[in-house]
């Protein structure tokens, strides 16, 4: 530690840092506009020049590294020279359009130059203009404004991981813009928003829509997956106007993914359900709740009466709260319903699941930088969990070597050390390689079925065994294909030996927001709450497919985009006798199979928790009023209980529910984090009979883009358009467009057993042979099985 | 006038047969320091020395003495270094390092060598502005017969001593010249300077410890080597060693490079660039570049070419590059012109330059399109002032110094052009 003084106040600080670091740590203002705590140091704004003793110039105070005995002045007549010299440069250039800027109240450039700016101008030149461009259609630019400070540059450089804007040209003529003509594609690009200090690049579905003192400002924590960033609501009135980060270091430091940012562009959408919606003879009406809610209590009560409790079925969003979790499997459990689940897109249940786990990651979030060897199984991190991929990608800037195997060549904003991209048929015989690679006497081989047990290391596999060997902290993520993989038992079997081989521990990427949540609120069928045991265990998500029930209660899904039998859960949900809906948003497809539609309040209008994959219960109060008649899940629930008088149901408050289960939890001792090497291995022989070893015929490939995860987000516009939601069709490899002398000017028709589909489609170069690849994509078979292709001559 | 002494340093090969090739230069006593380093593999911190005592200072303008320069690389520090070597030369009013490279190009090359055994750097580069085809040519035949007689390369002479080198020729922007920009351009980016510090002794080219010096530094540096420390310092005077080249442009009537001692009256250089054109008077000099201040004929008549001299003198020796002018000259139009390359070549990354220039370009255009006011006057002066010391690199304080000591020593002629909207030179030229 070394002594300085700023204004004359003793300062005991770390030598190396910089005056700026240590003037905000003792909450001394210097101002700044290039300078940002997370991005590289610049230094060309120079507006935090400030005075230092001996110093026969003013120093900027973000570049200059303190010193011992070092006195530094912020206040003196020297720093208010330059700062606001400084300012006057800036200003010249700058347009003065504060009425009609969207910066205008919250503008880094305007306040700083309310306390140093001049009255009037000396500067009677022409001010510079530039042309703005079209980046897409999450950013809005008004380059005029821009003020040079590389905020945006630095954070694509150095954050995004993929520079798409940049400084072109020099001197006043300087301007920032993307370098090849394009848009900004990057899933976290929204942040340059923030970042930038004047109204250069705005928020263009906000644009003109409230000014910054109208609104206010309200913490939530972000519902589309398991890092639970948190937000910022700005609400006015009753409307969340926009979304920006709320700085959480743990979590997600000071930044957003997009998809948080610009989802609640849906809150508004036409599709909101405002009042009860009732079917009566096969006509929609819209009733009051006590009549809603007393259709779905009896005719569950007839059900159950007359065919069973099994007869019920529950799929739930893995993105619903803990406390939503919790009161379905109370409530249906009361009823002796044990078919409920959350895992809606998995279809290899036969390896079950250990429960409590209270996180599904070995460490917390910021933990992860500091490992060195990474596998990622089936995973395309970076548009699945933006935020979780970032702090991997610090790991990489450290020094990790990261290995991937996938089915798809997917474009990472890291260095990937080794690429396996393998028939996706093919996932568990490549980890028995590194395996084998790694041990070939692995106990594990002794419960392998026989295709694993006698596969030898290729130079690949060898290469990321080796590089997974060298490594002091190997962490494996087993990725959402890789858990919803036909296989998935047996990937995350070789996983554990991967990981017991190398000291390395395990991380599961489950989908949704929740759903380390639901797995410790007991919405799956084998477990009950806080790992409880069941007297008999209900059916899992496909199989209340594959054994279509008499009822279903549906929380918070749209069946044909969340449920991995898209067409089959359909047809279920069409044969059954009775559906109620929660949803906060109605689709024709739902009016056609549903009975009783509830209108469930949106993740801004509720209160809850939600458990992110580090296991942090991260809760929220709800930021606006529901809309129109739209109730808080957890208090539909609570009532639909009391209909059925089942106990304790007497909640007030949802923190009620969630400290309910908090204790179970804490009395349960749930484990902390599954350990490798618990897996039951009973079942891995069997999976011989399902496997096809010709890998003959074409395999279909799905993945949830990322702008389709949840019907929040696919009601976003502006996420609609974006460049990564058009990944999403029918996609063929090289090899099967030329294999089947595909017509590229026709669709083709996709064939699963009875579902097919005709869509057009493209050749894509990353896709290995024998591949259709789909996404966002309703209406066909299994996700990961045999399919078949045609393109019909066309009438 | 005693017969001044000239060309005994860089230029010495001027005045022989094919003077920029090897066997021209080696019969001069070319490549024997290098030779004799290899074969005795000197203590690099003799050679330092040797520097010191010479008072070799930077030839590039800004002056720094380069032993100390090269004492500051760690040179035992492991993994990669380079040398690097500025011949970006875009100084409005420099030609000088221009024909090093033409006439003597081995002594730079011999320079470089041994300023990576001093720093154990096994790669160099030379810098050279986009538009030196001719010297890139003549730098590129030099290092091939380097080359080919076995003094670059790998264990070069059976010494275990490893050292290569590369021409490299920029796209031709000013700002390339100042040091850290021309690393960002050699690694391929924008020639942009970085923030110092670190320097780059510490952190330069791809992040490795780095030396960087003008041409003429290094071309200064085998003579020393082979002549003595003390024989340079008594070329020029104290803590001025050497002969020093002067680019001399403007009204004179035999512009070119002179390369004489340091501390050499101006009056006799102009004397030997053959006096002021067509008799005339002399009015002002800019004495090292068109970054520095200007003097007017009073002073500069007055004032030896040294760093030291011109320092005392209010202005400074930069690159020597000596712009003359005479009695015809409108300074409004010279600075109008010295301020309009400024705002074109300022690289924008820093505010008080990227805003500052132009500001400073345009109001003294309009001086000189005769629309100035008055109080312009004290603006430019104000403008300049806050430009100064407060930017990134030196740029700022290129564009601001010719400002200010323009106004200073010419104001009535700023203030008849405004007052009159004409200049007060009648047929200026
Ligand atoms: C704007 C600007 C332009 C410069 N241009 C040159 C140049 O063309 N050649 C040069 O040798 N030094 C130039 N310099 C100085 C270099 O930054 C550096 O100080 C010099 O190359 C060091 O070499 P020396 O110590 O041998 O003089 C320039 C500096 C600035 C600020
Ligand atoms: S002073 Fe000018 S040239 Fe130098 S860094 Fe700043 S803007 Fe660029
Ligand atoms: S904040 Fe220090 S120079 Fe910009």
């Amino acid at each position: 530690m070394i002594n300085i003084e700023i204004d004359g106040k003793k300062l005991s600080v770390e030598p190396g840092e910089m005056i700026i670091e240590v003037a905000d740590k003792a909450g001394i203002a210097i101002p700044r506009f290039c300078y940002h705590k997370k991005l590289s140091i610049a230094a060309n704004c120079r507006m935090c020049l400030v005075e230092v003793e001996n110093a026969p110039k003013p120093l900027p105070a973000c570049a200059t590294p303190v010193g011992e005995g070092m006195k530094v002045y912020t206040q003196s007549e020297k720093t208010i020279e330059a700062q606001k010299s400084v300012m006057e440069f800036l200003l010249i250039n700058h347009p003065l359009d504060c009425p009609i800027c969207d910066q205008g109240g919250e503008c880094e450039l305007q306040d700083v130059a309310m306390g140093y700016g001049e009255g009037v101008s000396r500067f009677t030149e022409g001010k510079r203009t530039v042309k703005d461009k079209d980046i897409g259609p999450l950013i809005a630019t008004e380059l005029t404004r821009c003020i040079h400070c590389t905020r945006c540059v630095r954070f694509g450089e150095e954050v995004a991981g993929i520079q798409e804007l940049g400084a072109v040209q020099r001197g006043e003529h300087m301007k920032i813009a993307t370098y090849i003509e394009g848009s900004v594609d990057s899933e976290l690009s929204g942040n340059v928003i923030d970042l930038c200090p004047v109204g250069a690049l705005t928020s263009k579905p906000f644009r003109f829509s409230a000014r910054a003192w109208e609104m206010q400002q309200r913490p939530t924590i972000a519902p589309h997956d398991g890092v639970g960033s948190h937000l910022y609501l700005h609400v006015m009135g009753n409307q969340v106007k926009r979304v920006v980060p709320r700085e959480a270091e743990a979590i997600n430091e000071t930044w957003i993914a997009d998809r948080d940012r610009y989802s609640y562009e849906s809150l508004h959408h036409a599709d909101r359900v405002t009042k009860p919606l009732v079917k009566q003879e096969g006509v929609w009406k819209e009733t009051d709740w006590s009549q809603a809610l007393e259709v779905v209590a009896k005719q569950l009560n007839i059900i159950a009466k007359n065919d069973g409790a099994d007869q019920i079925g529950c799929l739930a969003s893995p993105s619903a709260t803990l406390e939503e979790h919790y009161l379905l499997q109370k409530w249906l459990r009361a009823l002796g319903c044990q078919n409920i689940d959350h895992r809606l897109r998995k279809t290899d249940f036969r390896v079950k699941e250990q429960a409590p786990q209270s996180a599904a990651l070995p460490c917390e979030f910021t933990d992860v930088e500091y490992y060195d060897r990474f596998l990622l199984i089936g995973s395309y991190l970076r548009k699945d969990i933006p935020m979780l991929n970032h702090r991997v990608r610090k790991a990489v800037m450290l020094g990790a070597e990261v290995s991937v195997l996938n089915p798809v060549d997917y474009d990472f904003n890291f260095d990937v050390a080794h690429a396996l991209i393998s028939d996706v048929r093919l996932l568990s015989t490549q980890l028995a390689g590194i395996l084998k690679a790694l041990s070939a006497n692995a106990p594990l081989f002794s419960t392998l079925p026989d295709y694993l047990r006698q596969v030898s290391p290729d130079p690949a596999q060898q290469a990321v065994a080796d590089s997974l060997k060298a490594g002091e902290k190997v962490m494996l993520f087993l990725g959402s294909l890789a858990l919803h993989h036909p296989e998935a038992g047996l990937l995350k079997a070789l996983a554990e030996g991967i990981a017991k081989e190398t000291s390395g521990e395990l991380a599961f990427l489950h989908e949704g927001a929740n759903a380390v949540g639901a797995r410790l609120a007991g919405a799956m069928p084998h477990v009950g709450a806080a790992g409880s045991a069941l007297p008999t265990p209900g059916l899992d998500a496909a199989a209340m497919t594959h054994a279509p029930r008499k009822a279903y209660v549906l929380h918070q899904i749209e069946p044909e985009w969340d449920c991995a039998y898209s067409a089959q859960t359909l047809q279920a949900l069409e044969q059954a006798e009775f559906v109620v809906a929660l949803n906060t948003f109605q689709s024709d497809t739902m009016l056609d199979y549903a009975d009783v539609i509830l209108p469930a309040a949106a993740f801004t209008e509720t209160s809850g928790t939600y458990v992110n994959l580090a296991g942090h219960w991260q809760s929220f109060e709800g930021a606006v009023v529901p809309q129109g008649e739209a109730r808080p899940a957890w208090k539909i629930l609570r009532v639909l209980a009391n209909l059925h008088d089942v106990e304790g149901f007497d909640y007030t408050a949802s923190t009620e529910v969630r400290d309910e289960l908090k204790q179970q939890v804490e009395e349960s001792a749930a484990q902390s984090h599954e350990v490798a090497g618990q897996t039951d291995t009973s079942s891995l022989k069997s999976y011989s009979a399902s496997r096809d070893n010709t890998q003959q015929g074409l395999v279909r490939l799905t993945e949830t883009p990322l702008y389709r995860t949840d019907a929040f987000v696919r009601r976003s516009p502006a996420l609609q358009q974006t460049t990564d939601n058009q990944r999403t069709g029918v996609r063929v490899s090289r090899q099967v467009a030329e294999q089947y002398k595909l017509d590229p000017a026709h669709p083709v028709t996709l064939q699963q057993g009875d579902y097919s589909v005709s869509l057009p489609w493209q050749v894509d170069e990353a896709l290995p042979g024998n591949h259709v690849w789909t996404a966002g994509v309703a209406g066909l078979g299994a996700p990961f099985g045999a399919i078949e292709l045609t393109q019909g001559k066309v009438s | 006038m005693t017969a001044i002494p000239t060309n005994q340093v860089c230029f010495r090969t001027l005045g022989h047969d094919a003077p920029s090739s090897l066997a021209t230069y080696e019969s001069l006593g070319g490549y024997q320091v290098w030779r004799r380093i290899l074969k005795e593999k000197t203590p690099p911190e003799e050679i330092v020395e040797v520097l010191k005592l010479s008072m070799l200072r930077g030839r590039g303008g800004a002056g720094f003495p380069t032993g100390l320069k090269w004492s500051f690389v760690p040179r035992t520090s492991p993994g990669q270094k380079y040398v690097v070597c500025n011949s970006d030369e875009s100084e409005p009013g420099t030609f000088k390092d221009r024909d090093i490279m033409r006439y003597n190009p081995h002594q730079m090359i011999e320079g470089m060598a041994i300023a990576g055994y001093v720093m154990g750097a096994t790669v160099g580069y030379n810098y050279m502005r986009g538009e030196f085809i001719e010297p890139f040519e003549s730098c590129e035949r030099a290092l091939k017969d380097a080359r080919e007689s076995g003094l670059l390369g790998d264990n070069i002479l059976g010494s275990g001593i490893d050292f290569d080198m590369h021409n490299h020729l920029g796209a031709g922007a000013y700002i390339c010249g100042e040091e850290t920009a021309l690393l960002e351009s050699l690694e391929g980016k924008k020639g942009m300077p970085r923030f110092k510090p670190p320097f780059p002794a510490n952190y330069g080219l791809y992040g490795r410890p780095t030396n960087v010096n003008n041409t003429e530094s290094y071309a200064s540096v085998p003579i020393i080597l082979e002549k003595g420390g003390q024989w340079f310092l008594d070329l020029g005077k104290p803590n001025n060693g050497g002969m020093k080249i002067f680019s001399v442009s403007g009204h004179v009537n035999k512009p070119g490079n002179y390369e004489v001692p340091l501390g050499t009256p101006f009056k006799d250089l102009l004397a030997m660039a053959g006096g002021v054109r067509d008799g005339n008077r002399l009015k002002a000099v800019i004495p090292g570049g068109s970054s520095v201040p200007v003097l007017p004929a009073d002073i500069i008549l007055k004032t030896d070419m040294d760093y030291d001299s011109l320092d005392k003198a209010g202005s400074m020796l930069g690159a020597g590059s000596v712009i003359v002018m005479d009695e015809t000259t409108c300074m409004v139009k010279v600075l109008a012109r010295i301020a309009h390359f400024y705002f074109e070549e300022s690289c924008g990354q820093c505010t008080p330059c990227r805003e500052g220039t132009g500001w400073l370009s345009r109001v003294i255009h309009r001086i000189e399109a005769g629309e100035g006011k008055l109080e312009y006057l004290d603006l430019l002066g104000d403008v300049s002032n806050k430009i100064m010391g407060r930017t990134i690199c030196a740029l700022g304080d290129a564009a601001a110094m010719p400002v200010i000591s323009f106004i200073k020593h010419f104001r009535e002629e700023f203030a008849y052009h405004i007052e009159h909207k004409k200049c007060l030179v009648e047929n200026r030229s």
